[in-house]
């Protein structure tokens, strides 16, 4: 990613930001709110234009566009309340070209196994979240953009989830989380906003 | 990408029926809205019967309107419209398939639901058989064309009777060939008339389920970025 600049509402919020990722790296975005960390994870996920500068996915699937690659995992929720928790799943699966058996291991990963059956509209803030993230598990895609992924977890669900990125960097994926939490990564990166300082 | 596009249906039809709301809503509405005229209108068979057809279009039409302005908005509120775009359904193939869903939920049982109205407004018993095929030909034109007004006003809290104001206009055609199809100077299926109005209303379906999904996908991408 090169040279990139985001403009929302008229208004510039961060102008040539470069850097570049690996496989198998992290990278942890930071910085006060308003820095523009959701909007950098939305331009990353081709949900925001991109006003000037590139967004380039090497060694991908050159007929999908990098955001066909990602996962978003937002502040939105995007559950219906009305569907189980392994209807949800299921169809994310089906939707992102799986198959719709075999949600369960991402049920199981995120601790929601025994839930599979209940209606969305009966969990906790904390188990919506965690189903949001299964999607991560339920689809294999190579590069997972998470904002703020461990709102409303409890210290074992944010262990879990350390565990899952872990295990995703592992096998060459590639991680862009905002967070205000250290999560202990290794291969970690962190580019600050709104300073404009990178380490 | 055809198994998405059935997930995507499936889910929706599966939500609107556990919902409800949808279609029965529209329906108890055309209901309601057809049984209040021959109150308003005075019990005269005779001016009933002429009146019946224009009666039962444009009732319908505000039926399907009622429940258009959700086509979009729940899954742009809660996230899942950014979802669907990065699967590798074209948004043209998700609009296709919401409005599909709005028409097998919501069309379908209102045309269902009009021979049983066209009774309470003494419609000829000729002009039932037109009068249906019409609905059944013109309904997926108010869900496909509506689907424009859906996703230009997605973003807008309460934007229904925006997206109202914006697609009324766009249903004159149907409105205009189904009626002239079921009048009773068309003479139905036989008449030189009726036969000319089906292929018109025919022709409007047919541009609809092009430049619905079209339009819709573009005024989405306007909205989402």
């Amino acid at each position: 990613m090169r040279d990139l600049a985001c403009e929302r509402g008229g208004r510039l919020v961060y102008d040539g930001l470069s850097f570049s990722l690996k496989g198998g790296e992290a990278l942890v975005l930071t910085g006060p709110n308003g820095a523009g960390k959701s909007s950098l994870l939305r331009q990353l996920a081709g949900l925001l234009d991109v006003v000037r500068g590139e967004i380039a996915l090497e060694g991908g699937d050159p007929e999908r566009t990098p955001g066909e690659q990602a996962h978003y995992v937002g502040h939105l929720d995007a559950l219906k309340p009305s569907m189980s928790v392994a209807e949800t799943i299921a169809f994310w699966r089906v939707f992102f070209g799986s198959i719709p058996q075999g949600a369960e291991t991402a049920l199981e990963a995120l601790g929601l196994l025994h839930l599979a059956d209940l209606p969305v509209a009966y969990l906790s803030a904390g188990q919506r979240r965690r189903l949001s993230l299964a999607r991560l598990i339920a689809v294999p895609r190579p590069i997972w953009l998470l904002d703020e992924p461990t709102v409303a977890l409890d210290a074992a669900s944010v262990a879990r989830l350390v565990r899952l990125m872990k295990g995703h960097l592992g096998q060459g994926g590639m991680i862009v989380a905002a967070t205000h939490l250290d999560l202990g990564l290794e291969n970690e990166k962190t580019l600050r906003l709104g300073a404009e300082v990178v380490a | 990408m055809m198994r998405a596009f059935l997930a995507l249906l499936a889910r929706d039809l599966r939500l609107a029926v556990r919902l409800g709301g949808g279609g029965g809503m529209a329906v108890f509405f055309f209901l309601i809205v057809i049984s209040l005229l021959p109150l308003g209108i005075g019990p005269d068979r005779a001016l009933l019967a002429k009146v019946a057809p224009g009666m039962l279009w444009v009732a319908l039409l505000l039926a399907a309107l009622l429940t258009l302005d959700r086509l979009f908005q729940a899954d742009y509120e809660d996230g899942s419209l950014d979802l669907l775009t990065m699967g590798a359904l074209p948004l043209e193939l998700i609009v296709v398939a919401k409005a599909l869903g709005h028409w097998l939920t919501t069309g379908l049982p209102l045309v269902v639901a009009a021979p049983l109205l066209g009774v309470l407004l003494n419609l000829p018993g000729e002009a039932y058989p037109p009068m249906m095929a019409a609905m059944l030909i013109g309904t997926p034109a108010l869900s496909f064309l509506g689907a424009i007004g859906a996703a230009l006003t997605v973003g807008i809290r309460r934007g229904g009777l925006l997206a109202s104001l914006l697609v009324l206009p766009f249903y004159i055609p149907v409105l205009i060939f189904g009626v002239g199809a079921a009048d009773a100077t068309a003479g139905g299926f036989s008449g030189e008339a009726g036969r000319q109005s089906l292929a018109l209303l025919g022709a409007v379906a047919l541009a609809s389920l092009v430049l619905g999904p079209l339009g819709g996908a573009a005024a989405l991408r306007a909205n989402l970025r």
